[in-house]
């Protein structure tokens, strides 16, 4: 899947343009395929095409901080636009996630 | 209760606030999460929202509607799952979710309806990061996310019969008061 990408040990999903429950699942089951099977350590949320975000998004991204970093992982979310950053802060989201600009 | 009644002639209120109603009904399955919230944009368009005021309603009415879906109809992904249209799981719970909305004096209201399992204890279920289904990787933000993004929520729930959520959101244009902007 083009969406997912391994450089180094980074684990690099490039989110949809819409996150919401329906699409969570197969980003989740995917994200980990890679995490078991290659040396990723950290995982890596591209928000760039995305335009609407709920609380499914907070669930993924909670559900692999919680697979790696009892391996010393960290989760960074890259191009959050204003509302996704407003999303990642209520759910308290940027005291595990690295939110970069 | 927003009662979706046939829309008599409207004088206009001193304001240039625009009056509408309308209620859809839809099975209760993920790929159904968009539809309601897209629908609800859209409803709302006319009246010029914001950007950040157009998203914080599709946030919400996206929770309401997923509450409905995986808790109240207990229905994991319906179909679609992985963007095919075959059934995620053979098995999918019938079930009905009503979305009405009302737009008064600039003042959007939103219900949205489930006649399934039922909340057992809302103030709980309220509160932020509780959930019962962390197995689903669920976050508990969804009750917490309604509130932050409208201004008004309340829940009614009983246990075996259903949940309706009934939210409130002033847009830039509106006004609480009945008789503001009147002569
Ligand atoms: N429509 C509903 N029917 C039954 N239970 C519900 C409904 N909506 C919410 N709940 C209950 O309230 C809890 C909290 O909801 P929410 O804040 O959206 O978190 P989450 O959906 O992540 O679990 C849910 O875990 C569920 O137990
Ligand atoms: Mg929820």
């Amino acid at each position: 899947m083009e969406d997912f990408k391994v450089i180094d040990n980074y684990l690099m999903v490039k989110m949809p343009e819409e996150i919401d429950h329906h699409k969570a699942a197969y980003i989740s089951e995917y994200a980990d395929k890679y995490i078991l099977k290659d040396t990723v350590e950290n995982v890596v949320f591209d928000f760039e095409d995305t335009r609407f975000m709920d609380s499914s998004g907070i669930g993924i991204i909670v559900g692999r901080y919680r697979k790696i970093s009892c391996f010393g992982g960290k989760v960074f979310a890259i191009h959050a636009d204003r509302q996704i950053k407003r999303i990642l802060h209520i759910s308290g989201l940027h005291k595990i996630l690295e939110i970069m600009e | 209760m927003i009662e979706v009644k046939t829309q008599m002639p409207y004088v206009l209120q001193g304001g240039n606030y625009m009056k509408n109603e309308m209620c859809m009904e839809f099975d209760a399955i993920s790929t159904n999460e968009s539809l309601a919230r897209v629908a609800v944009a859209s409803f709302i368009a006319p009246l010029n929202p914001t950007l950040e005021e157009i998203s914080d309603v599709k946030t919400a009415v996206s929770e309401a509607v997923t509450n409905a879906i995986i808790h109240g109809y207990e229905n994991t992904y319906g179909y679609g799952c992985h963007g095919i249209s075959k059934p995620a799981y053979v098995e999918v719970n019938e079930g009905k979710v009503t979305l009405r909305c009302k737009i008064e004096r600039g003042i959007l209201c939103v219900e949205v309806e489930d006649k399934g399992a039922g909340i057992e204890n809302v103030g709980k279920a309220m509160e932020p990061l509780f959930t019962t289904k962390p197995q689903l990787e669920r976050s508990g933000m969804g009750f917490a996310f309604m509130e932050a993004f409208m201004d008004d929520l309340e829940v009614e729930s009983v246990v075996g019969v259903g949940t309706k959520v009934m939210m409130k959101k002033k847009l830039r244009c509106g006004t609480w008061l009945e008789h503001e902007g009147e002569e």
